[in-house]
């Protein structure tokens, strides 16, 4: 079967046309118009990827790798075509750098188990940094356990800025791997990763980067940041869920051995003995979520047509737009104010819990999170318990920014009557 | 009062409500209304698990009767609390066991009301009715 075609790139942003790329958005909720500001959780997806997926069940349905026959051979095709598609999108060196994955926390847990039984032994350590999600905590925290190893944190300012001076001072000869996060799901920061993977390789230590919060917002290129670890969730860049991406520099992948076993990652099998299949397929365990992966291909392709400079610009209004009226509002605390960051808008509203303030939102059909956002050492660092998180993706407007402004207005005003 | 007379009680204040927001503020100023939970039973133990939102529960059992001392960090939640602890509270434990908060739906939340829908009431309703039926056998 041909390749899924997508639009031409578009020479200007039009941002109509983008939201009726969108079915969701068009909906209403509460008989009120749906402001879709909960991004960062997982992204809405284009109809290119939701007809590739019903196209793929209703037509083409079959097991990848194993079949003689028509259907398997073209899923099989499409399955590989979108790794390298995975593998142009992040510049990848080559496509057996590129492994399937469930997310970003199948793929940290990966990294966790085979790097650890591989490198890890007693007293090392592995350092992560304060803002980190739990998927980039507490899979490292399990292995530290298992090897005896201690997890070290590089803390950051109150603006939310990483502080690099106290990395430097982190790293030491018991340094086996960096694991840091590209962009902070809480508060938004773009961390200096292509600096952090510098610093860390001139003490020979190798980098993962969680990248679930970055690669929907502009280019990433592993090869420029020259990370030996890159992990993203599909469902986060407007592909399907259930699909996830581990980068690892085929010298790691090739040295560590795949932490589950199964079938179609193996070369030979007896009672005695297993040898592995080459990458990528030693840590692609059992069937993969093949409609997914080539789903997420579609996504990839989708945003290429929109080009990343344009959405990284529009986002970048966004931003702005949101912070100067955020900041007009007397008694929000805005968290995550990094020179470098997304369009996260992180905050406290006076003395309300979050919690109410977001049952007030989805009553406005407005969409946010609330809580600790699954970074509770985060708000450790602010003392606080959680915030209202409104994370924002290219298909939203400044007039939604407007009509979120007027929202919270209405509740201070309900909440302080 | 029974359980059944306070939940038409509750039913007809809410029909004074137009719409949601009037309902939404009632709860808030029941929530502000709520007494403060005994800091001693704000215990790690007396949380309910599960709960989106930081919830205490505690109840004593006098003279046949359930008496409740229930907390929420959320001030829409204690609203909902007030609801709960105006009609279970100082009721038979059987009773409380048995009985059908059909309220709930009665005065329209259950549709519109987030926290009902994200299953943290009806964890903390669970809580009670359990608890009641500890003492069922008292």
């Amino acid at each position: 079967m041909s390749e899924i075609k997508n639009t031409n790139k578009m020479s200007t942003f039009d941002i109509t046309k983008i939201r009726n790329d969108f079915p969701v958005l068009s909906q209403k909720i509460y008989g009120k118009p749906l402001i879709y500001f909960d991004n960062g959780a997982t992204t809405q997806k284009p109809r290119v990827v939701i007809d590739i997926i019903n196209k793929l069940h209703s037509e083409h349905n079959s097991n990848v790798h194993r079949g003689v026959h028509y259907l398997s051979d073209q899923m099989t095709q499409m399955y590989e075509s979108a790794r390298k598609k995975v593998q142009n999108y992040l510049n990848a060196r080559v496509y057996q750098e590129i492994i399937f994955t469930k997310g970003v926390t199948d793929s940290i847990n990966t990294v966790a188990y085979s790097f650890g039984e591989a490198y890890i032994k007693d007293n090392d350590e592995i350092i992560v940094s304060e803002m980190e999600h739990h998927s980039n905590i507490v899979p490292w925290q399990m292995m530290c356990k298992r090897k005896g190893a201690k997890l070290k944190v590089i803390p950051f300012d109150d603006k939310g800025g990483l502080l690099l001076d106290e990395y430097k001072k982190l790293i030491n000869s018991k340094t086996k791997l960096v694991a840091v996060v590209h962009v902070s799901n809480s508060l938004g920061t773009i961390n200096p990763v292509k600096e952090i993977v510098a610093i860390a390789h001139e003490n020979n230590v190798p980098v993962l980067i969680d990248g679930a919060q970055a690669i929907q917002h502009g280019k990433i290129d592993v090869q420029d940041i020259d990370c030996d670890f890159y992990a993203f969730s599909g469902h986060k860049i407007y592909g399907p869920t259930g699909i996830g991406i581990l980068y690892g520099k085929e010298r790691w992948l090739q040295e560590m051995s795949p932490y589950q076993g199964g079938g179609d990652m193996i070369e030979r099998v007896t009672f005695e003995h297993t040898t592995y299949d080459d990458l990528p397929f030693k840590f692609e365990a059992g069937t993969p979520n093949y409609i997914g992966a080539i789903g997420l291909g579609v996504a990839l392709d989708y945003l290429t047509s929109i080009g990343l400079d344009n959405i990284k610009n529009y986002e970048k209004k966004l931003l702005e737009y949101g912070t100067t009226k955020l900041l007009a509002l007397s008694g929000l605390k805005l968290y995550g104010t990094a020179e470098n960051k997304i369009c996260i808008f992180s905050f406290l509203l006076n003395n309300s819990h979050p919690y109410d303030v977001g049952v007030f939102l989805d009553r406005m059909g407005i969409a946010v999170r609330t809580g600790h956002h699954c970074t509770q050492p985060l708000w450790g660092h602010y003392k606080v318990e959680g915030s209202v998180r409104a994370s924002l993706a290219f298909y939203n407007t400044l007039e939604e920014i407007d009509y979120f402004y007027e929202a919270l207005k209405k509740i201070q005003k309900m909440f302080n009557e | 009062m029974n359980i059944q007379e306070t939940q038409e009680e509750i039913i007809n204040e809410f029909k004074n409500f137009e719409n949601w927001m009037d309902k939404y503020n009632y709860l808030i100023k029941l929530g502000k209304g709520l007494p403060p939970m005994d800091s001693k039973c704000k215990t790690e133990d007396n949380i309910i698990k599960g709960c989106q939102v930081k919830t205490w529960f505690h109840s004593t059992f006098k003279e046949g009767r359930v008496f409740y001392d229930i907390d929420s960090i959320s001030i829409i939640i204690k609203g909902f609390i007030a609801l709960l602890i105006k009609t279970l509270s100082g009721q038979k434990p059987e009773d409380i066991k048995n009985t059908d908060l059909y309220f709930i739906d009665r005065i329209g939340l259950r549709e519109n009301f987030s926290p009902l829908r994200a299953n943290s009431l009806w964890k903390l309703v669970n809580r009670i009715k359990s608890d009641a039926t500890l003492y069922c056998n008292k």
